[in-house]
């Protein structure tokens, strides 16, 4: 299916929401679920303890707009690496945008290396904060046409 | 061989309320301290041994390396310490003023029931739909299929082998309690049909006394009516869903379960510490709240009116329309929850329909926003799709512990929401 630059702005935004094969958490999941939908999203939350494989396959099959992951068990950046790099070296997953969110070191804070890594792994957003209002924020700029997102359809 | 339920019966009719606290360290030798110290506690205790995520899994040698490694772990490995291990641990521990109970939290616990029973234990909990749906992704038809063999292993071992169901627990918070009392029965029936005789039904406290007296009073009609040829009692579990992070609050918190226990007549409580906000207790803090919580039995209470909002009618409907589903139970279960007659609001199990959705009313009382398919769509009033929303449900995950903490104004939208698994 070819997408538009434009189509984002005109219909919902398909998410898949996910968390990290080691995280059995969910009431984060369902927070993000109802924000998403609020905010125009067709979401498909595949809840807790998610095998790489099972979220791999779900977004070859139902090529999402946007993927996001949250986690709160700590695990999060190693799992969150992993995850990102399996996901970029897939060509049918190299592009799509990837957020991952929540707590993700068992610190404080993961600190800047967890983050650049994150990044450097393949993440578009890290939101370490757990500030929903950033995940918000994204979803907005990939909804505005113009932006130069550097995605272009297969 | 100390008999759990006959215990719990004893203190009963003597009007006292059992209390047991979540306990589990890998060491042997801390693991025995932790069960003395419960047991030299004045009042009635049972204890527990908790045990680790690896074991819960199944992972046995996962957890047989971090014992070698000294790795730590966050609760007792029970198979890989072994019956001889567990039971040199026990001696001297258990008797027949102080059983002990086994906590897992497996979707598949025959190696662990089989190494507690070969240990000199005969009580632990759960259930196919209770340890399958909320944390793993373990389809219900295994999980049932697991159960199943575990409860004839434990029928065989013979009559005092005692089961629990985690059932009135489901996801901690945000399940309304007709639902709860429904799949607590109905695990129990599971238990009864695949051999055992002496079993508790659970319930947790959730958002409102009046609402929580009518659910257990509902639990103990149903289970006085499907269970007459069964042992069995009601253990009430102190709130589980986002804990108040003060003393105070943490405490009062603790107190009101103990009334709620006391008022509804529930024979044994399970409970929280006043630091379950921030990280795993020590032993001196589970004993403390222990001591506490049988300190409050002593206390005079007010009398409180159950509400009257049909959780009777509600759970005895749910339950009578998965028996009609087949004649095996494990079968009806899985029936419905693929015909969406189960459906347990904010679980993402594959195996949950998904399409329930429930919220607070201004009472603070637990309510049906949508319920899906279940076949009680006549039976309840439901609230307006609008009680929904991202930040609604963030402010009714902390209703209890705002309420608890006495902070009156609103806070700002967080994510840190960690349900505490068993």
């Amino acid at each position: 299916m070819i997408k538009a630059p434009t189509a984002l702005a005109a219909r919902p935004v398909r998410v898949v929401l996910s968390s990290v094969f080691s995280d059995a958490h969910t009431w984060n999941l369902v927070f993000l679920q109802l924000l998403l939908e609020e905010h125009g999203c067709q979401v498909s939350n595949l809840g807790a303890c998610v095998p790489e494989e099972l979220l791999l396959e779900h977004c070859r099959d139902s090529r999402p707009d946007l993927v996001v992951i949250s986690t709160v068990n700590g695990h999060g950046h190693l799992d969150g690496v992993r995850l990102a790099r399996r996901l970029r070296a897939d060509p049918d997953t190299a592009e799509v945008p990837l957020v991952i969110g929540g707590k993700l070191g068992v610190g404080v804070s993961g600190g800047p290396d967890s983050r650049r890594e994150l990044l450097a792994a393949g993440f578009d957003l890290v939101v370490e904060d757990s500030d929903p209002q950033r995940l918000v924020g994204y979803l907005e700029g990939l909804r505005r046409p113009a932006l130069p997102s550097g995605r272009t359809p297969p | 061989m100390t008999s759990f339920s006959a215990f719990v019966a004893d203190a009963a009719a003597q009007g006292e309320l059992v209390v047991q606290p979540r306990m589990g360290f890998a060491d042997p030798a801390q693991m025995r301290a932790g069960l003395l110290a419960v047991r030299g506690v004045r009042g009635r205790t049972a204890g527990t041994i908790t045990l680790d995520s690896y074991t819960r899994v199944g992972a046995h040698d996962a957890a047989r390396r971090a014992l070698r490694d000294g790795a730590p772990l966050n609760g007792f490995p029970l198979v890989a310490h072994g019956p001889d291990v567990t039971r040199k641990m026990l001696e001297g521990v258990v008797a027949q003023d102080f059983p002990v109970q086994v906590r897992h939290g497996s979707p598949a616990p025959y190696d662990i029931v089989r190494t507690l029973l070969d240990a000199g234990l005969d009580a632990t909990e759960g259930g196919p739909v209770s340890y399958c749906l909320p944390y793993s992704r373990t389809p219900l038809r295994d999980s049932v299929r697991e159960w199943r063999r575990t409860c004839e292993l434990m029928g065989e071992h013979g009559p005092h082998a005692h089961l629990e169901t985690f059932g009135g627990c489901m996801l901690g918070q945000l399940c309304p309690p007709g639902l709860l009392v429904a799949l607590s029965v109905l695990e129990a029936l599971f238990f009864r049909a695949h051999g055992l005789r002496s079993v508790s039904l659970s319930y947790a406290q959730q958002t409102e006394a009046a609402q929580d007296l009518e659910a257990i009073a509902a639990l103990r009609t149903l289970a006085g009516e499907l269970l007459p040829d069964v042992r069995w009692h009601v253990v009430l579990y102190t709130y589980m869903g986002v804990y108040p992070r003060s003393t105070t609050g943490a405490t009062t918190l603790l107190r009101d379960s103990v009334e709620l226990a006391v008022r509804s007549g529930a024979e044994r409580l399970i409970v929280k510490t006043e630091v379950e906000a921030h990280r795993i207790p020590t032993t001196a803090e589970n004993v403390a709240a222990v001591r506490r919580a049988l300190d409050a039995t002593g206390r005079p209470i007010d009398d409180l009116p159950p509400s009257h909002t049909g959780v009777l009618v509600e759970a005895r409907a749910l339950v009578e329309a998965v028996l009609e589903l087949h004649a095996d139970l494990g079968r009806a279960l899985e029936l419905a929850f693929q015909h969406g007659w189960l459906d347990v609001p904010y679980c993402l199990h594959p195996d949950n329909a998904g399409e329930t959705r429930a919220a607070l009313d201004e009472r603070g009382r637990l309510r049906w926003v949508s319920v899906g398919s279940m076949p009680i769509s006549g039976l309840v009033r439901t609230l307006p799709p609008e009680a929904l929303s991202a930040r609604s449900l963030l402010t009714m995950l902390t209703h209890v512990e705002r309420r608890y903490d006495n902070v009156l104004d609103d806070i700002p939208a967080r994510l840190h929401l960690t349900d505490r698994r068993e």
